[in-house]
């Protein structure tokens, strides 16, 4: 059995023992990827050696007698949009093919400090656009449980190496459902924390006022290890929130007798596949059988969100993208004069969903479409957020399937824009509004994984974590996935 | 339609992308069909709905005005796909 279907709590212990070593779980990590990797394809880049350096370095430490990190030890993979300094960081694009960034992420800073240790860089939809990681302009990567599959994205790297246990935990970033949507797909649990809970300073930046970075790992405890690493105000971010940070593992009680919990007829009806309705419906009645009270509500703008996201964050985006002229850092192209050369950098740069979203978010801003598209899709952002509000002033968390349908097939929506956006219409309201919300497994589906969102209230990833926490110890954690004909 | 090929070209002009023959028929229509689901807005009354750009009651993030140090110069022309006498090197501006 693979040291990685330890639990965190266990494999500290047995690090404390010196059972095992940090080595030793380096050499795991490498070993799944040598033998899996080639199927799933989660990688754009695996750092071997400077893994080892640092699981020796760990090692040297630990046997010394010294304190153990948080996350001491534990090999991690790391969407390749957020910086570490000195590695390339691609972002799924051939733009930035060579990009090596000269800072580390608040994140990056925090993981190590926790002495996690960085694996590697994992595949995304290029600049994150996308929700199949068919995107990425290295190559896709496939679903642990069905290689004809796609495994959700942008963060499709991510999802994909935590359910091969490739690594014990992953970090992603969600704008609107990109850890929720491929952690449903590939059978994980998937955290977006409120907006401004963790650290952008360093993550490269698609939509602002919806990125958020969040843990993707295999059960609720590690997500709340990871996330209580991770959290916290920073100075370096703005837009990060300074509120203070609880202790997410005293909120794993097991016990949700008396919560009140709300399910949206919105996002469990037309749209919804039968089958994932299904599984989630028997996941609401285990919520009910477990002591919660569950009561039938209405968001009744959520049909809007979508359309109003696919103005907004085109719009973030093309701001954002603008600073990829090929003049401080990417792949320059050559043209006879600067802006020439500007719009060769761009043109045989960005993909074509890139262009298609920067020429989206250009028209929303343009004159004359300003009002007509992006301020009356900002407008409807403010009733999207006061649904919720009037929700969550009776209720403690909102639960319904994270995705419409399980993951699709490699290439069989990847030239349908529409369709693909469509796949985001659950996860894309929490974005809007800013909230905390999780994706965790709920059975399977036609042999694929079904994803249950539980949202909750601004900063209260705690009452989040809880019930997905009670619900996994009630139903038992979700079985890894064959790979490539072999299990761990 | 909402915007027309010739639209999508001076929209791309904007956006320093130069697209070709192919693109510029595929965006028009895929963007037609974008804003075409996007006018599904217009059935609510946002008349006096405030807009939200941010979901936090943040605004204006000050620090103290002291001066820092900030990054090396080599380091920060590290990635600079061509450089001259410790600075970025653009083709000219004017012909």
């Amino acid at each position: 059995m693979s040291l990685f279907n330890d639990s965190l709590k266990g494999l500290h212990k047995r690090l404390a023992k010196r059972e095992i070593t940090a080595s030793d779980l380096v050499n795991e990590s490498l070993r799944r990827i040598v033998e899996v990797d080639s199927h799933i394809k989660a990688f754009i880049k695996v750092d071997e050696e400077g893994a080892r350096q640092r699981a020796r370095e760990l090692d040297e430490k630990l046997a010394s007698g010294a304190e153990r990190g948080f996350l001491a030890a534990l090999p991690a993979g790391i969407k390749d949009n957020i910086c570490i300094e000195g590695m390339t960081t691609t972002c799924g694009s051939q733009l930035l093919s060579n990009y090596e960034p000269i800072y580390s992420a608040t994140v990056m800073h925090k993981l190590a400090q926790a002495e996690a240790i960085t694996m590697g860089k994992l595949n995304m939809d290029e600049f994150a656009m996308g929700s199949s990681t068919e995107n990425s302009s290295y190559h896709p990567t496939r679903n642990p449980w069905n290689p004809e599959k796609v495994p959700g994205g942008s963060s499709g790297g991510s999802a994909a190496s935590v359910a091969a246990r490739e690594v014990y935990f992953s970090l992603g970033s969600d704008t609107g459902g990109s850890i929720r949507q491929p952690a449903a797909f590939c059978g994980v649990v998937g955290l977006k924390p409120t907006y401004g809970r963790v650290s952008r300073y360093g993550l490269v930046a698609f939509a602002s006022s919806l990125d958020q970075i969040g843990p993707l790992t295999k059960n609720v405890e590690d997500t709340a290890y990871v996330l209580q690493v991770i959290s916290g105000h920073d100075a370096c971010d703005s837009t990060s929130a300074n509120v203070e940070v609880p202790d997410y593992l005293s909120a794993l009680t097991g016990e949700i007798k008396g919560m009140r919990i709300a399910v949206a007829k919105e996002m469990m009806g037309e749209g919804i596949d039968p089958s994932v309705r299904e599984r989630v419906q028997e996941a609401i009645v285990k919520l009910e059988q477990m002591g919660a009270y569950v009561e039938e509500v209405s968001l009744p703008h959520t049909e809007y969100a979508v359309p109003a996201y696919y103005l907004i964050a085109p719009a973030e985006a093309s701001s954002n993208l603008a600073r990829y002229d090929g003049v401080r850092y990417g792949v320059r192209k050559e043209g006879k004069n600067l802006v020439d050369m500007y719009l060769e950098t761009r043109s045989q740069g960005f993909g074509p969903e890139v262009k298609r979203r920067i020429m989206l978010g250009t028209y929303a801003l343009s004159s004359g479409y300003y009002d007509a598209y992006y301020l009356k899709a900002q407008k409807v952002r403010t009733l999207i957020r006061q649904d919720f509000d009037k929700v969550f002033e009776q209720f403690d968390v909102i639960v319904g399937p994270t995705t419409p349908t399980t993951a699709f097939g490699i290439g069989e929506i990847v030239n349908d824009p529409l369709t693909m956006y469509m796949n985001d219409i659950l996860t894309i309201p929490v974005n809007l509004a800013g909230l905390p919300a999780i994706s965790i497994p709920c059975g399977l589906a036609e042999g694929m994984p079904v994803g249950l969102q539980i949202i909750g209230k601004p900063f209260d990833e705690s009452t989040v974590l809880r019930v997905a926490h009670a619900y996994e110890q009630e139903t038992g954690p979700m079985p890894a996935p064959m790979v490539g004909g072999k299990t761990e | 339609m909402a915007i027309s090929k010739a639209e999508v070209y001076k929209v791309a002009a904007l956006a320093r992308l130069k697209l070709s023959e192919q693109e510029a028929d595929q965006f028009t229509s895929q963007l037609n069909d974008i804003l075409e689901f996007a006018n599904k807005l217009n059935e609510l009354d946002t008349e006096n709905v405030q807009p939200t750009s941010h979901v936090l009651p943040i605004h204006n993030v000050f620090r103290e005005d002291e001066v820092r140090s900030s990054t090396d110069r080599d380091k920060a022309l590290k990635n600079a796909p061509e450089q001259q006498d410790h600075m970025f090197y653009v083709p000219a501006v004017f012909e």
